[in-house]
């Protein structure tokens, strides 16, 4: 299955499942992260560092393993 | 007196509408059981005197951060007659999630929308008539930073405060919460009656500068030369501040003060001056530097660059259980560790601040370069002169990493790492100054006393008995220095170098005028001394032990300040001292068995 954190630079997806424990869904769920919400990967940091999300009319970093838990469809 | 609470999530400018309403009068107020700083202020509120208190930004009302916990347990604690509520009125489709929570609580509750100059630049409406029939609440479009709207939102403010609604109890609160999927319906039908977004946002300026800020090869260089420039302006336009300071402090001492003492004991106008006076004086010497720093940091927060900073720096301090923000901290560090301990307040994970004041004090900040100029000079060749320095910068970095690394397990960091980018913005020169001022007033408020009282104390070791010479081997400092002999020998630290390690307690800036003091000689002839005394092996062991060991008594004062802890304070003087020990022994035995 994708994950976010496997989305190419540019691309974009919807949203088909948050796979996180309550505290790291909660937090997501409060920046927009919900099944079915499109976003868009704008940029990776070097060295492997986080993801840099648009996800309706806001910017989000993650690190990649948090992007892990969030399926795209 | 009636308790108004502001509530918003992060990035949304609460602190900025808090600042405008208070004007300067706020202060840091004291909540039983919470362990951050809420600041609070007296305002008028419709011909009565009402209480504001500024709640940390949170997410999510039931979330697990350590903010959140702050505010759940601050309405479960706490009276709150209104709650005013600040979204960003750019970020509404995801924002009133927080509004409808808290309406469950059942309390008079405002809503403010503030940005509204942004939203209209990005087209994005927003029907407030409408949204105020639905949620039967006042609602106001708000600028916090021009103070558009901000009378008509105090006036919907008073008129519903008065109204008389049950306080919620820690029970009603976790019940409240229970209703997650049918906020998010709510949410969403709200926003679709009331807001309209347009599919792109008008405004790309953000991600033009972005694309040069964040740019995969240019973006670090950019962030360590804007590191640079701000560290440079800090202390370039800080030092000429300082030296005035302390040459009016000199100037009412020597004009006012000691003529005026001249004819009482010598132990009384000591303690006077040397003591209780010089303390002030230290105290007074921060002064310019936390203003400069926190007119800049401001500056770099309020415009977002912040954020992107921690982008850049998150894949190397990720290891170390820090985060980017972590970084910038420990770099300003190196200038003054006083206002990059208070500075990592942008960190909101409890732990994660603690694990970050715990590697701040190591970096060789401005003080302890003089102490090593003028040891280095006195000791070393100009040949070798680069390359001691050098290395006591490479053991700075190196004691910072392995004090991460060994106690990150310690400090473990449970919050997610997800940060906002929010879209650059100048903060008004009015945010700025504000800013700076509300930092130095709790600076003078929390650490004044208690780096008085280390002044004093240190005074009386080094001054007394008073048959003993001033900073002699026979006062209190000398005998202390004599007990610790069978651990200081052993890293090459003779009696006087013990005393000036006393003296280093207070700051290190005195270090080398105790030295002065201790040996009797000044300038040249002290330094001539110095060589005739100790040799290059003993000097570099004592500029390790000065780098590692506790900076300065004002430091000390910031980390009990920042962390509400002794305990968290004692175990950074003890972790620091023994690290310095171990180091300085390892070196200094190290280079005798090579024969030096």
């Amino acid at each position: 299955m994708h994950t976010l954190s496997n989305l190419e630079v540019g691309q974009q997806a919807v949203i088909a499942a948050i796979e996180a424990e309550e505290s790291l869904f909660h937090r997501l769920a409060a920046l927009g992260f919900r099944v079915g919400k499109p976003l868009s990967v704008m940029r990776r940091a070097i060295f492997n560092g986080p993801i840099h999300v648009r996800l309706g009319t806001t910017d989000i970093i993650l690190r990649r393993i948090d992007a892990e838990r969030i399926k795209i469809g | 007196m009636k308790r108004i609470a502001l509530l918003g999530m992060p990035n949304t400018g609460k602190s900025t509408l808090f600042n405008r309403i208070s004007g300067a009068s706020a202060r840091v107020g004291n909540w039983p059981g919470i362990t951050v700083d809420l600041m609070s202020a007296k305002i008028l509120m419709g011909g009565h005197i009402a209480e504001l208190i500024d709640l940390p930004g949170i997410y999510d009302l039931h979330g697990f951060s350590d903010d959140e916990q702050v505010v759940r347990h601050f309405l479960a604690h706490n009276t709150v007659d209104l709650v005013i509520v600040l979204l960003n009125s750019t970020q509404i489709d995801r924002q009133l999630s927080l509004l409808l929570q808290i309406k469950k609580l059942n309390l008079p509750t405002v809503l403010t929308l503030n940005m509204a100059d942004e939203a209209k630049r990005v087209g994005i409406t927003v029907d407030t008539e409408n949204l105020e029939k639905e949620l039967q609440m006042p609602v106001i479009q708000i600028s916090a930073k021009y103070g558009d709207g901000l009378p008509k939102a105090l006036q919907a403010a008073a008129s519903v405060i008065h109204q008389h609604k049950t306080a919620p109890t820690p029970e009603t609160i976790y019940h409240a919460l229970q209703e997650d999927s049918q906020i998010e319906r709510e949410m969403e039908s709200l926003i679709q009656h009331n807001v309209q977004i347009p599919v792109m946002l008008n405004d790309n300026t953000t991600d033009k500068i972005d694309q040069v800020l964040l740019h995969k090869w240019l973006g670090l260089p950019l962030f360590f030369i804007a590191m640079y420039a701000m560290f440079d302006f800090i202390f370039t336009a800080g030092k000429p501040l300082q030296e005035g300071i302390a040459w009016l402090l000199d100037l009412v001492r020597t004009s006012t003060l000691e003529p005026l003492l001249s004819s009482s004991p010598a132990w009384l106008s000591g303690l006077l001056l040397d003591g209780i006076y010089n303390g002030l004086a230290t105290v007074a010497a921060f002064v310019p530097i936390i203003i400069l720093f926190f007119l800049v940091m401001s500056m770099i927060e309020d415009s977002g660059y912040l954020s992107r900073a921690a982008f850049l720096m998150d894949a190397l301090m990720a290891r170390m259980g820090l985060d980017g923000r972590g970084f910038v901290m420990m770099l300003m560090g190196f200038g003054c560790n006083v206002p990059a301990l208070m500075g990592t307040r942008v960190m909101r994970s409890r732990a994660m601040r603690l694990l970050t004041m715990l590697v701040i004090p190591f970096s060789l900040c401005s003080a302890r370069l003089q102490v090593f100029i003028f040891m280095i000079a006195a000791l070393f060749t100009a040949e070798h002169a680069p390359l001691v320095l050098f290395t006591l910068y490479v053991m700075s970095f190196l004691t910072m990493f392995i004090t991460a690394i060994l106690f990150q397990g310690q400090y473990q960091n449970t919050e997610p790492f997800i940060l906002e980018l929010p879209p650059y913005r100048f903060p008004t020169p009015r945010q700025i100054v504000l800013r700076g001022w509300q930092e130095v007033k709790h600076f003078l408020n929390r650490a004044s006393k208690f780096i008085v009282i280390g002044v004093v104390l240190v005074w009386l070791m080094t001054n007394f008995p008073t048959n003993a010479a001033p900073a002699s081997v026979d006062t209190y400092a000398g005998q202390i220095g004599l007990l610790f002999a069978p651990i200081l020998d052993p890293i090459g630290i003779n009696r006087e170098l013990s005393i000036a390690l006393i003296f280093g307690f207070v700051a290190k800036e005195i270090v080398v005028g105790s030295l002065a003091v201790i040996y009797g000689l000044q300038g040249d002839a002290l330094m001539a001394h110095m060589t005739t005394q100790i040799d290059w092996v003993q000097a570099m062991s004592f500029m390790l032990f000065t780098l590692i060991y506790t900076p300065c008594l004002s430091t000390i004062a910031t980390l009990r300040n920042e962390s509400k802890s002794t305990g968290f304070m004692w175990l950074s003087i003890a972790w620091s001292l023994g690290l310095a020990w171990v180091v300085s022994f390892v070196f200094y035995q190290g280079a005798r068995a090579l024969g030096f």
